[in-house]
């Protein structure tokens, strides 16, 4: 793996502070998660060679694209890097095509039409090739950016708040769409999003970003399940992600039956086949404690485990349990005479109370079965004119 | 009809825009893309043919054109003829007058490109030239176009540096703009009105021009 890794290590104080350190591994999404004005952009362009940091250190793989203790910069042209940018920053005197075919340089000039054919199916958009950015919509611009940064056969590919500017139901579709890629591709993909919503669905990794410095760092599930992150509490709240697996659907009660490493949970039942793997988060806010089992009650989620950690910050009216669940982390946040009245201490047993509704299902993408260009027309969004 | 004059003319509008559309397109692109300390005042400079009364820039020309000038002295060492009334004085006039004209339009082009796209250039992996050729040049066409047509026109209608710099020598520096004035004075209003009719059907020709060129190459909006 560490043949296609890309570490990256940024320093400066001015003009705007970094401090950050990471690696990022093929197959893996790694979100830098801010606020607008955390230098998560700043991140991004120096990886692509369009930004040179006071001090940076910038490999992937074995290629070395900035270093500055030995003054060693590859311009952006020489890295082989795909960008998706913003507000996609298509070529608006290229068609789709034309946009495509301009990243494919290192290719015969022969093949290049059919490549960029080749590699608009492949983001699902079939048709409108000949069309310019103007006569697109939203959804299919940023298709055709996705394809463009494919088409240098990258191997980084970053992504600058992608979803950024289309509509919630186009966002689902191109997430899907992000995830297939990931699947596919195995380089290591990075993706800078102010939209916890992003995080939750693709990344496989999270680098939490406050004015250029890493607050923190690491695998998806570690990193959601830690009560001490002051910082993710302010902006989104917390709430440990986790992977499960579907055992069965169950329509008539409404519920969908769930297997993870803790145990069983049900949640709210929909469209899902058995076996098929989906990402779980359950808000800390909506885990109650109990000392004891609990009967009689209209909730259906009743787990056993231990505390495992405790965070009371002084900054917060509340404080956050965590609990071990055969291994999964779940957070609970509950009120300071709650810890007292229930002697809340590490290692005391007890069991986690959570409602089915209270539990956000995200299916992972799953390839579509037939690979026919027909049907993934209807893939398409609705264009704006 | 004076049929010299009109060559003369032709031949400076032409000379005009050959001598300054590739400094206007890399100094436009320098003043637009570049942040620098003076930027200000370089382009205030830029600025000043446009606001300057021609026969006051014309005067400045003709002292910088002299035989006791630097320059001058140097064109008559080299070329063995001094500058002002000649046509390589006029084409030296005529491009320093029309700087505003070709810059403004052609910085105002590449400033409409959003520097993402040029980043996403780079980042497709288009050398610097490339980018410049297949990306900029075609996105700041339009103002390209306005700047060549604004100066070919106005090299045509430039009056007062022509007639000061350049004097009146017919088939050398006698304009047609110049010959309109000159055949008045004789009270040759025929002569007078088919110059102006052609300098119109020029004028015109060219504006048309622009308008189809600029409906095929520049993008389609919308």
């Amino acid at each position: 793996m560490a043949d296609r890794r890309l570490s990256v290590s940024l320093r400066q104080r001015t003009p705007i502070p970094l401090n950050v350190e990471f690696t990022c591994d093929p197959g893996e999404i790694l979100a830098v998660f801010g606020p607008s004005g955390s230098g998560k952009t700043t991140i991004l362009r120096s990886i692509a060679g369009l930004y040179c940091p006071e001090h940076a250190s910038i490999r992937s793989g074995v290629e070395i694209w900035t270093e500055t203790s030995t003054r060693t910069f590859a311009p952006p042209h020489r890295r082989t890097v795909g960008v998706v940018f913003q507000e996609y920053a298509l070529f608006p005197h290229l068609t789709a095509r034309g946009n495509v075919m301009t990243a494919l340089g290192h290719r015969p000039a022969r093949e290049r039409a059919a490549r960029a054919d080749q590699l608009l199916d492949l983001v699902h958009l079939s048709t409108h090739h000949d069309r310019r950015p103007q006569q697109l919509s939203g959804g299919e611009r940023q298709r055709v950016a996705v394809a463009r940064a494919l088409a240098r056969e990258p191997a980084v590919l970053l992504l600058d708040e992608p979803f950024a500017a289309v509509d919630r139901t186009v966002r689902r579709r191109l997430q899907d769409e992000i995830d297939e890629l990931r699947r596919t591709l195995e380089i290591p993909l990075v993706l800078v999003t102010h939209d916890f919503d992003d995080v939750v669905r693709l990344a496989t990794h999270l680098l939490i970003l406050d004015r250029g410095n890493a607050v923190a760092s690491g695998a998806l599930a570690d990193l959601t399940s830690r009560p001490d992150l002051s910082w993710l509490r302010d902006a989104v709240g917390l709430g440990s992600v986790f992977e499960a697996r579907v055992v069965r659907r169950n329509p008539e009660r409404g519920l969908l039956e769930l297997a993870f490493d803790g145990g069983t949970l049900l949640a709210s039942d929909r469209v899902l086949n058995a076996g098929a793997t989906v990402r779980v988060r359950i808000a800390a806010r909506d885990v109650i404690l109990a000392t004891s089992e609990p009967k009689g009650l209209s909730l259906h989620n009743v787990l056993a485990g231990r505390v495992s950690a405790l965070n009371a910050d002084p900054a917060f009216e509340h404080i956050i349990v965590q609990i071990n669940l055969g291994g999964v982390h779940l957070l609970a946040e509950v009120t300071r005479d709650a810890i007292a009245r229930l002697d809340l201490v590490g290692g005391k047993q007890l069991y986690a109370l959570i409602k089915s509704v209270s539990i956000n299902v995200i299916p992972e993408f799953r390839m579509p079965s037939d690979q026919g260009p027909g049907p993934r027309t209807k893939n398409q969004a609705p264009r704006t004119k | 009809m004076d049929w010299d004059a009109l060559r003369v003319s032709l031949r400076l509008g032409a000379g005009t825009l050959a001598v300054l559309l590739p400094c206007g397109i890399w100094f436009g692109r320098v003043l637009a893309i570049r942040q620098f300390r003076g930027k200000s005042l370089v382009e205030a400079l830029v600025t000043v043919p446009l606001v300057l009364p021609p026969t006051v820039l014309g005067f400045y020309l003709l002292f910088a054109f002299g035989a006791r000038s630097p320059l001058g002295q140097a064109f008559q060492t080299l070329v063995g003829q001094s500058l002002p009334f000649s046509f390589q004085g006029l084409l030296l006039a005529s491009a320093i007058a029309n700087i505003p004209f070709v810059v403004q339009p052609i910085q105002r082009g590449f400033e409409a490109i959003p520097s993402d796209v040029r980043d996403a250039a780079a980042c497709c992996g288009l050398t610097p030239w490339q980018r410049f050729l297949r990306i900029e040049v075609p996105l700041a066409w339009p103002g390209i176009l306005t700047a060549a047509i604004l100066t070919f026109a106005h090299t045509l209608g430039e009056f007062g540096v022509v007639l000061m710099v350049g004097g009146n020598l017919p088939g050398q520096t006698r304009t047609l703009s110049v010959a309109i004035y000159d055949r008045m004075q004789a009270f040759d209003d025929r002569s007078a009105g088919i110059m102006a009719a052609t300098l119109l059907v020029i004028a015109v020709a060219t504006l048309m021009l622009t308008t189809t060129l600029s409906r095929q190459v520049s993008p389609r909006r919308g």
